[in-house]
């Protein structure tokens, strides 16, 4: 218990997956002008990544590893991934229009979300079970939207900020980060 | 379009970083040295050449429809190549940049690059533009790691210039400089393209 | 040439073929590169053995169980002649500040280290990286764990005899765990015959 604890703080505030790791930086710039286009992104990413990390979990230790196809995981993965972007939107309109409708927009983008791919792959590199994959997945998507979140806060009063002209748009947006990834950075000390 | 204008916007004017702001995770995320930035860049270089040689040659033969996982085969495959690759003959580099390798596939640029020129272009111009587009991707990604490097670790290419048991300034490697260094580096190279 | 339809047969033996193409391919790259790959990281291994014991003629390898964990320890026991002339021991930690950090520690016959090489690590640049500067190495050459007070390698700050890395006291920390197992396990399973 004490260890999934752990891996949820980890990943959430010690080793956050945007601002420490470096992984999904796409839609944290891309998407991040709203609070409320970021919680629909974040939600999205929560649903994919964790269904996405069950799926590449069990055909790893099930498929690849007993036929020794390890050579194959980085094309099997994405192709998953990309696999379950898609059947997950066609459900989603089925089912549920209004969900649908709510993440739809942001469910193209996830294929290419280096963060769903990066979590994929690290919970095969730290030899985590099925339970401490999922648990991972989630605190990584929490993470996720928790930066996504903040940031969107902080683009959002910047707008009405004097900024150099040089500095508008996406330097300022990258120096925001920045600042914020330091303050992430006082969480180091937490679990440790 | 002449083949060198092909081959040098991806250089300065269309850099993939600089301009078109894809492949920011590599970007921020394996430039805390000049060496480490270039070893990146190179293999995704490599990547990107290849994908784009392959699916020019592909483009009649594949349906339209199917075009993008058909694209997503084939990157896959080169990168999982310069993985092996990397992992056999520079197991240094291969190490340091880690996760980082297999995640090419997910990079913007080279995608970007499949779907918005390869896909409609000749083999030989679609060739030439994965060259310019690597380039100027891995001279971004050296130019931000040597910056990284001067002024966090004191030194350029590994060669340390101030005293041996001195610091830099660290917060320049940590995860914070590379946002704040990229920052004002976009910012720079965007005033010199309006006052110029 | 006119672009394929995108009939459904056409879509699925198209991405079938691709697919299998790109299979072969990389199976064959995949056992192409198997050989570099196996010999750079033996290579690595050896590197780091040669670094932390004295000269050997012969080593003889085995693994022995850690009591705090499954994991087993590998050790790699130096010969010269009929002589043991050291033993390294390939251990680990997982304290370090992102992840396992992976140490060679070479004991000499005495029960004293000589040398210490991390084999893998993600530390961070700058600071946890300096666990491979000698200014940390040499404060670890000679000392025999079995002299030291409670019989324990710690950091100043846990009140033990090491002074720990400024500003990277968690990856300091976790060297001296590594350190620590390996010294237990020894203790423990080592063949001092």
């Amino acid at each position: 218990m004490e260890n999934i604890i752990l891996i949820i703080i980890a990943a959430i505030f010690v080793n956050n997956i945007v601002l420490a790791q470096f992984l999904g930086i796409c839609p944290f710039l891309g998407v991040s002008s709203k609070i409320n286009t970021a919680a629909g992104m974040g939600g999205a990413v929560l649903f994919v990544m964790t269904l996405a990390t069950i799926i590449t979990f069990l055909i790893q230790h099930y498929i690849l590893n007993p036929l020794s196809l390890g050579f194959l995981q980085t094309i099997t993965f994405i192709l998953v991934i990309a696999a379950l972007v898609q059947m997950v939107e066609i459900i989603l309109k089925k089912v549920s229009p209004s969900l649908y409708q709510a993440l739809g927009i942001f469910l193209p983008l996830i294929t290419t979300n280096c963060a769903v791919l990066g979590v994929a792959i690290l919970v095969i590199q730290k030899q985590f079970n099925l339970v401490e994959s999922v648990v991972f997945a989630m605190a990584n998507a929490v993470g996720f939207t928790l930066a996504l979140i903040i940031f969107a806060g902080i683009r959002e009063h910047l707008d009405l900020m004097g900024v150099p002209k040089g500095m508008r748009g996406i330097p300022i947006a990258l120096v925001v980060a920045g600042l914020l990834s330091l303050a992430f950075m006082g969480f180091a000390g937490l679990v440790k | 379009m002449n083949k060198w204008t092909i081959f040098s916007r991806g250089i300065i004017r269309e850099n993939p970083v600089f301009a078109l702001l894809l492949g920011l995770c590599p970007t921020l995320g394996v430039t805390s040295s000049a060496i480490n930035g270039m070893g990146m860049g190179l293999a995704t270089m490599f990547v990107l050449i290849m994908s784009n040689m392959m699916i020019s040659l592909l483009k009649n033969v594949i349906p339209d429809k199917v075009r993008i996982p058909a694209f997503i085969v084939v990157i896959a495959s080169f990168v999982t190549m310069v993985d092996f690759i990397m992992a056999g003959f520079a197991p240094g580099i291969h190490e340091q940049l880690g996760l980082f390798i297999p995640l090419i596939v997910v990079n913007c640029v080279v995608l970007g690059r499949a779907e918005a020129f390869a896909n409609k272009n000749s083999v030989l111009s679609s060739t030439i533009d994965g060259a310019g587009m690597g380039l100027g991707f891995t001279l971004a990604l050296t130019l931000l790691g040597a910056i990284r490097e001067i002024l966090g670790s004191g030194a350029v290419f590994g060669m340390k210039f101030i005293p041996a048991s001195a610091d830099g300034i660290l917060v320049f490697i940590l995860a914070p400089g590379a946002f704040i260094t990229l920052g004002f580096l976009i910012a720079l190279i965007n005033h010199l393209r309006k006052t110029s | 040439m006119a672009k394929k339809e995108s009939s459904l047969i056409n879509m699925i033996s198209t991405l079938v073929l691709i697919t299998l193409v790109a299979g072969v391919a990389l199976a064959g790259v995949y056992d192409l590169t198997k050989e570099p790959i196996a010999r750079s990281q033996k290579a690595k291994l050896e590197k780091a053995i040669k670094a932390v014991i004295p000269d050997f003629e012969e080593i003889r390898e085995y693994k022995v169980k850690p009591d705090d964990s499954d994991e087993e320890l590998v050790f790699y026991e130096g010969l010269k002649g009929d002589s043991i002339v050291g033993v390294a021991i390939q251990t680990y930690t997982d304290k370090g500040f992102s992840g396992r950090i992976s140490v060679m520690v070479g004991f000499l016959p005495d029960g004293s280290i000589l040398n210490t090489e991390v084999i893998k690590h993600q530390e961070t640049p700058g600071l946890g990286t300096k666990l491979m500067d000698e200014a940390w190495k040499i404060k670890f050459r000679g000392m025999n764990i079995a002299e030291l007070a409670g019989e324990a390698v710690k950091v100043t700050k846990d009140q033990g005899t090491v002074d720990a890395i400024t500003a990277a006291t968690i990856s300091s920390r976790a060297f001296c765990d590594a350190v620590q197992r390996a010294y237990n396990t020894k203790k423990k399973g080592g063949k001092n015959e």
